[in-house]
């Protein structure tokens, strides 16, 4: 018989360290576990069934629970969680918990480990998880004991959500899950000793930054993810406006800043906008909030915006004077900083410096390419940018990685925050398809859409099968190119077109889909992509969709890694995706 | 350029490899690295010397602060420091004037720990310079076995990098 069994405080009564386990998840408020089971972590699996308020869906490959807990993490704003046994079940886990790390996804990872005594000394499905993951983990834990696990669950969850997020492993070996003792929840809150995530407010930079920002005539604002972390879109959006300043983004920020606000130039870097790099090359002061510059977004940094003072918010002091020296540096949280700013920073009109950015932005802009003639040939952009009329801007979309993850930033406008959901920092194929379905568990309520690769797709796609048995509903589009589509746009850029090992044989999309008992469609013409989406919305379950794209296309502009970020490659005049149709957006 | 880094770390398992990885990621050899209790129960303190130029030697400040079990971290190589290395430096004593060994011993304050009838092992306590130059003078006698703790340092004057107060703070 299946009971529920939590404790309530003030009551010490016998518990597993399994058991604890379940106790501590349920009090974080955590409902959805993703996971597998194996030898070392059998005995919280016992336990869960006495917590049926907390939802487990097994995946097909413990990578698929990182994911899915990152892509759940990321959709709801909370804490994701991942299960998995020892040895190879918790060396899986480690693409996603890289994947997390590197864009700071707030994430407990929970792993079964070999028992105390035989720890070291190679027993079955003995690895050294807490050690292989200690680059890629903001903090970590070996629990060997009962009386440890507590403490430890709720460290890590305390960790994983506080500062700059990140995701934390707690690693808890069999012998420790099947102790028991008279235990009792600790309410009191967790306190650390090296570890203290509230920080004071930098006065004197602040004063620095309110000068900076007077003196400034040619401002931009970097709008990175740190405004989704610190819940500081409203204060973004007020700070815009008083100081009239244009405002770009990065490929993690977009949604944190409306896309049809009128300041929001778009995405900056290797694949942003060509105005929006020019615009940062010319600027005389640039603001960064919560953004990290990262090569792919300056570029050259020798060359990057020379003639901007950088005012740097983060609250992590390591992001700080670390590839951009900032003028002023605050080390603080975003929307705490951005309140006191906007207590004494006085409005000012740029727009000379704004319409001279429109000016730069000519038929590039454009994004209607609806009305482009059709000439018998599917393209991504078509694809993407069809996605986007058709939900109304409204999906949640989560991206794999390479073209259509370009595409998707730039066809694909996000004016709400935890829309867009990508692996920004490590580049992750095989992030997609998992991560759409911890987003939809997430965000039940939204209509999610998984826009991958054919690459990308088949490193992940054995969780059909975990989408398929828990009835989650993702709309996944493959973007079908019959290639490794941004390695081969390199090799034809940098490698004198020598396609080496980026021709790719997919299977027959469609009937996978149906081997899962899932509806497959298959798209080849323009004329077919709104009758497809549509049938795909409509439908009950997760649908594939194999959109049949042409084979060569590549995404512009592009700034080649390390070179300056105004030396972009642009799309040639000759392409058919030239848009120079008049649509606002 | 040598820079002296003293970080007060809580003294629990992996400590020191959390420490070591912020190092060894970035490439950056360490010169020393020593590691001792403090007055204060639960809390090490690590010395670490390292190669680099001072930009190096600020971010490793910086992503040393990120460690959870990282209390605090200083830059001896800013402020006035006392430093000191310990050697102890086992030297033969066959073959050549015994007197001369001795006299380096008496002009360098070394000590004499112990001898034996091939050996004679010397304690050498002082600024690492200092360490080094009488290593020098001892290598043409024959140094059989030398063993040097690193260098362990502390900001000269009033001020102190103290667990407890920081505990407190």
């Amino acid at each position: 018989m299946l009971t529920r069994r939590v404790t309530l405080r003030g009551m010490a009564s016998k518990r597993t360290g399994a058991q604890i386990i379940w106790e501590c998840l349920v009090r974080e408020g955590v409902s959805t576990v993703f996971g597998y089971p194996g030898g070392a972590i059998l005995p919280a699996y016992d336990a869960m069934l006495e917590y049926p308020s907390v939802r487990h869906v097994l995946v097909r490959h413990e990578q698929g629970a990182s994911h899915m807990a990152d892509g759940y993490a990321r959709a709801g704003g909370g804490v994701g969680v991942a299960m998995a046994t020892s040895g190879p079940g918790a060396t899986n886990l480690v693409t996603g918990i890289a994947t997390a790390m590197m864009d700071s996804v707030p994430m407990v990872c929970i792993t079964g480990q070999v028992p105390s005594k035989l720890i070291g000394y190679d027993a079955f499905q003995e690895t050294d998880i807490t050690g292989i993951t200690l680059p890629i983990t903001k903090h970590s834990y070996l629990v060997t004991r009962i009386e440890d696990i507590m403490p430890a669950m709720k460290e890590a969850f305390h960790l994983a959500k506080s500062g700059r997020p990140g995701p934390v492993l707690v690693d808890i070996t069999k012998d420790a899950q099947q102790a028991s003792l008279d235990w009792d929840w600790d309410p009191s809150p967790v306190k650390l000793r090296g570890y203290r995530p509230k920080l004071e407010m930098p006065r004197s930079q602040l004063n620095k930054a309110v000068e900076l920002i007077r003196a400034s005539k040619k401002p931009v604002i970097l709008a990175g993810q740190g405004i989704l972390h610190s819940g500081a879109m409203q204060e973004v959006k007020a700070f815009a406006e008083r100081i009239n300043a244009p405002v770009a983004m990065t490929l993690l920020g977009l949604g944190a800043f409306p896309a049809s606000h009128p300041l929001n130039i778009g995405m900056m870097g290797m694949h942003g906008e060509a105005w929006v790099n020019h615009a940062i090359q010319e600027a005389d002061l640039l603001l960064a909030f919560g953004m990290r510059f990262d090569d792919r977004v300056t570029g050259n940094l020798k060359t990057y915006a020379q003639n901007a003072k950088k005012i740097h918010i983060d609250i992590d002091p390591s992001e700080v004077n670390k590839n951009v020296a900032a003028d002023a540096a605050i080390v603080a949280d975003l929307r705490e900083a951005l309140k006191d700013l906007l207590d004494v920073v006085k409005p000012a009109e740029h727009d000379a410096w704004l319409k001279y950015i429109g000016s730069m932005k000519g038929d590039s802009a454009v994004r209607d390419i609806q009305t482009l003639p059709d000439n018998g040939h599917l393209y991504a952009p078509h694809v993407i940018n069809d996605i986007w009329r058709i939900t109304d801007g409204k999906a949640i979309v989560v991206t794999d990685v390479g073209q259509h993850q370009m595409w998707e930033a730039q066809y694909y406008k996000h004016d709400e925050p935890r829309t867009l959901i990508t692996s920004g920092g490590l580049g992750t194929m095989g992030f997609g398809l998992p991560a759409a379905i911890g987003a939809k568990m997430a965000r039940p309520d939204a209509e999610v859409w998984a826009i991958v690769g054919d690459g990308g797709f088949q490193m992940t796609q054995a969780e059909l099968s975990t989408a398929a048995q828990e009835g989650v509903k993702v709309n996944v589009a493959i973007i079908n190119n019959g290639f490794l589509g941004m390695v081969r746009q390199w090799q034809q850029f940098f490698y004198d077109g020598r396609y080496a090992a980026t021709p790719l044989r997919s299977p027959d999309f469609v009937k996978l889909a149906e081997a899962h008992g899932l509806m497959g469609l298959r798209v080849d013409k323009r004329s077919e992509v709104y009758d497809a989406v549509a049938r795909a919305r409509g439908a009950e379950g997760t649908v594939v969709m194999d959109f049949r794209v042409e084979q060569e296309d590549s995404v512009y502009p592009m700034v080649p890694a390390g070179a300056d970020l105004d030396a972009m490659i642009r799309r040639p005049q000759s392409s058919v995706l030239v848009e120079t149709a008049a649509d606002p957006i | 350029m040598h820079h002296t880094l003293v970080a007060l770390v809580e003294d629990k398992p992996g400590v020191l490899n959390r420490v070591a990885l912020v190092f060894r990621r970035r490439a950056f050899n360490i010169e020393s690295l020593t590691v001792g209790r403090t007055s204060e129960p639960g809390v090490s303190r690590m010395t670490i010397v390292l190669d680099s130029d001072q930009t190096s030697a600020e971010r490793v400040t910086a992503y040393l602060y990120k460690l959870v079990n990282v209390l605090q971290v200083e830059d001896l190589g800013t402020v006035p420091a006392v430093a000191r290395d310990l050697a102890l430096v086992k030297v033969a004593v066959a073959g050549h004037d015994r007197a001369q060994l001795l006299r380096v011993v008496d002009e360098t304050r070394a000590h004499i720990v112990d001898s034996g009838e091939q050996t004679m092992t010397l304690e050498i306590t002082g600024e690492p310079p200092h360490v080094d130059s009488v290593i020098a003078r001892l290598e043409p006698l024959g140094i059989v076995e030398m063993v040097r703790t690193g260098q362990v340092a502390m900001r000269r004057g009033d001020t102190a990098l103290s667990a407890a107060q920081y505990l407190a703070s």
